[in-house]
């Protein structure tokens, strides 16, 4: 099993998330992660998909996705060749004896607090899901109070580029 | 010219080659049925009894003509009628266009009366669908749900028009008739790796399902077999692709085929697929499915290659296309030895057929051969769900293309009689519709819609007043326990309910009353129902058990 993400570009149409997210539940394939949002094209919006599966799966996925009548472009961002990221926001307990290893948890990892108040923190923490997954790990001892987080979001190094025109 | 949402639309579909509608009026749609009203010289509408009739009758009328059908219906109650239609359409990849009204786009959202979010209901079983909301973009909708309906794998496609979208007015224009997006050609080192697998192969199968109906290959694929001497045989869906009497045909395979063709799959040493999905009814237990075989995948839908068994070679492309070119690239094959061991298998299944089907009383087999009499190559056979259906696809001498018109993929009681008026409507044809007293009872409402245009349609009713394919089921791996599946409590007089809706009604009982009673029925003008009496323990043979392989075929009664 592998964690794949994978990005889509769809045109910028209402219901157009519930297609691809129904196509996921109705042939029984698991999503980590879903995120979407606006692209460099007015008319076109970009969902990443985060999942765990084998190539098979990975394949079947994909061509499912390439037959939903509003989806442009479908491709794998391939973890070598591409930039993953991912933010959280973390509300911890905010108390006089965890304070200080709460602060340098924040420093080492280069995250930060953006919210403070007399019995609560709240840390911002930016990176790849393996980064945040670590830093959860090491607060969690320390009261996770309230959690959320975008999601993965994936774009390719280099000279390769996700849009209408591009081929796979 | 400036028209109205209403009049776009009709004018739009009879731009589009359409030429008959099903459907029922209701509320939010009386705007539509006036535009039809007033172009009823150009478009003949059809009034079913029931909107799943009228669902299934524009399904009919596809398989039959290879045409989109269309279909008509009222907001709410109306749009949920159609959707086990419109579901049994997309599991056989079916090109259908629903056209539903709803509610004035201000009261959408509201709870409405007859309001119901018809998009997001048929979202899983449509190959795309529209919420139009304006009347500017109401034309140019229509027409992309007619691209999308029979373009690549065919399918059905919702359009769900608001009532003020369908009174409000904008300039209309005529435009031709749509045309299929062109599909992707194979390419040539894929066509060449199909060939040397050809070369190779000393047991080579030829395998075709649906996708053969639809892509119109029967020559090609009669081509393929004589030039590297193969056998035929096809899944279910495909029946009537490849005419019966062809020496080369061993007919459908799976969980109740041909014994010759299940056999002969099972021993093949390559199967060449062409339009077919490997659904569980065809190949049991995908785990020894065809274990001596490597595979060849030719089709039209790229997301089927690898779904379900992993193939060796995978081709997504026109078919027609990549057989016409892979003809050209194989040399003449002679397999003796092979074509001697499927001879042998025929003679095996014929053996089995003697032994099995008594020839002193009346069964489905004698009904069927009797009523093939009566029918041409062309004549188009309806069927419901069931045993009946199964008998039909293994026993009638199906002719030539598009005349097996049957739900395969859902498996829909209660399919056959709209789809038979549909099927009867497009090729303006006598029709026979196979149908059981269990799925007949489903829809027989239809038979108003039936009388109503006094189609030819003949009906044969196989009697066995039980739910038979259950039953068997409950024979072989319930231990009898016939729950819910004995119809005997039922008192329906068929012939008093042929009577009832306006038809002549016919009864066989016996061998001996076969017949005499058919040829009265076929010599009746119009629609007829006859009744055939069969045995509640009529079995289905052979039959694959589910989730078994070629090992577990039970071919006689006792077996299990």
């Amino acid at each position: 099993m592998d964690r794949f993400v994978i990005a889509i570009l769809v045109d910028n149409q209402p219901g157009i998330l519930t297609r691809v997210s129904s196509m996921f539940n109705r042939r029984g394939f698991n999503i980590d992660s879903l995120t979407v949002s606006e692209t460099e094209e007015p008319n076109h919006s970009r969902i990443t998909i985060s999942l765990t599966g084998d190539q098979a799966i990975a394949r079947q996925i994909i061509k499912q996705l390439k037959k939903l009548y509003n989806v442009r472009e479908v491709k794998i961002m391939e973890k070598d060749r591409s930039v993953y990221r991912e933010l959280a926001l973390i509300k911890l307990r905010n108390s006089p004896e965890t304070r200080q290893e709460v602060l340098s948890a924040v420093d080492i990892f280069r995250s930060r607090i953006v919210d403070f108040s007399r019995n609560t923190l709240c840390v911002e923490i930016t990176g790849e899901t393996s980064k945040i997954e670590a830093f959860i790990q090491l607060v969690e001892p320390l009261g996770i109070l309230e959690m959320c987080r975008t999601g993965v979001v994936a774009i390719e190094r280099g000279c390769s580029y996700l849009n209408s025109e591009s081929n796979q | 010219m400036i028209l109205s949402g209403a009049e776009i639309v009709v004018e739009t579909l009879i731009e589009q080659g359409c030429k008959t509608v099903f459907g029922y009026p209701g509320g939010q749609v009386i705007n539509l049925y006036d535009a039809l009203y007033m172009r009823s010289d150009r478009i003949h509408h059809i009034l079913t009894a029931h909107e799943q009739g009228a669902s299934h009758a524009a399904d009919g009328y596809a398989r039959a003509s290879g045409e989109v059908g269309v279909v008509i219906a009222t907001s709410g109650p109306g749009a949920t009628n159609l959707v086990t239609g419109i579901a049994t359409a997309y599991l056989d990849s079916i090109p259908l266009v629903a056209i539903t009204g709803n509610v004035p786009n201000s009261l959408i959202g509201r709870d409405s009366f007859q309001e119901v979010d018809i998009t997001g209901v048929t979202l899983p079983i449509t190959k795309h669908n529209f919420l139009v909301k304006s009347v500017d973009k109401l034309a140019d909708t229509i027409r992309e749900a007619f691209v999308i309906a029979k373009s690549g794998r065919p399918g059905p496609v919702l359009v769900d028009v608001p009532k003020d979208v369908q009174v409000a007015k904008c300039p209309y224009q005529v435009c031709p008739v749509v045309e299929k997006q062109p599909q992707k050609l194979a390419s040539g080192d894929k066509l060449a790796a199909a060939a040397r697998m050809i070369a190779e192969s000393e047991r080579p199968y030829i395998y075709f399902g649906g996708g053969a109906v639809s892509a119109g290959i029967s020559a090609e694929i009669t081509a393929l077999a004589d030039k590297i001497d193969a056998p035929i045989g096809c899944t279910m869906m495909g029946l009537s692709a490849v005419p019966v009497d062809n020496p080369r045909y061993l007919g459908m395979e799976g969980m109740h085929g041909h014994y010759a063709s299940s056999v002969g799959q099972d021993e093949a040493d390559l199967i060449i697929t062409v339009g077919a999905r490997f659904s569980d009814r065809a190949t049991g237990n995908v785990s020894k499915y065809a274990r001596r075989a490597r595979i060849i995948h030719i089709d039209g839908d790229s997301a089927e290659l690898d779904k379900n068994v992993t193939v060796d070679l995978g081709i997504a492309c026109d078919v027609k296309d990549a057989l016409t070119r892979l003809l050209d690239l194989i040399g003449e094959e002679t397999h003796p030895e092979w074509m001697a061991r499927i001879a042998q298998l025929k003679a095996a299944e014929a053996e089995q057929f003697e032994r099995v089907v008594p020839k002193d009383r009346l069964t489905p087999y004698a009904v069927i051969h009797e009523v093939a009499k009566y029918t041409d190559a062309d004549t188009p056979i309806a069927t419901d769900v069931g045993q009946h259906q199964m008998w039909v696809a293994q026993f009638y001498p199906f002719g030539n293309p598009r005349t097996f018109i049957s739900s395969g993929g859902l498996g829909t009681m209660g399919f056959g009689l709209g789809a038979a008026i549909g099927a009867s409507m497009a090729t303006g044809r006598q029709t026979v519709l196979f149908t059981g007293d269990g799925s007949f009872g489903m829809n027989l409402n239809e038979l108003a819609t039936l009388t109503a245009e006094q189609a030819p349609v003949k009906i044969i009713l196989l009697n066995n007043k039980v739910l038979g394919m259950v039953r068997q089921w409950q024979t072989l791996f319930f231990e009898q326990h016939y729950s819910n599946t004995d119809l005997h409590t039922r008192r329906t007089d068929f012939m008093k309910l042929a009577d009832a809706f306006g038809m002549p009604g016919f009864q066989i009982r016996t061998l001996d009353e076969l017949a005499p009673v058919m040829e009265k029925a076929f010599a009746t003008e119009g629609p007829v129902l006859v009744e055939c009496a069969i045995d509640e323990d009529e079995f289905v043979l052979p039959m694959l058990p589910p989730g078994g392989s070629i090992e577990d075929i039970i071919t006689e009664r006792g077996d299990n």
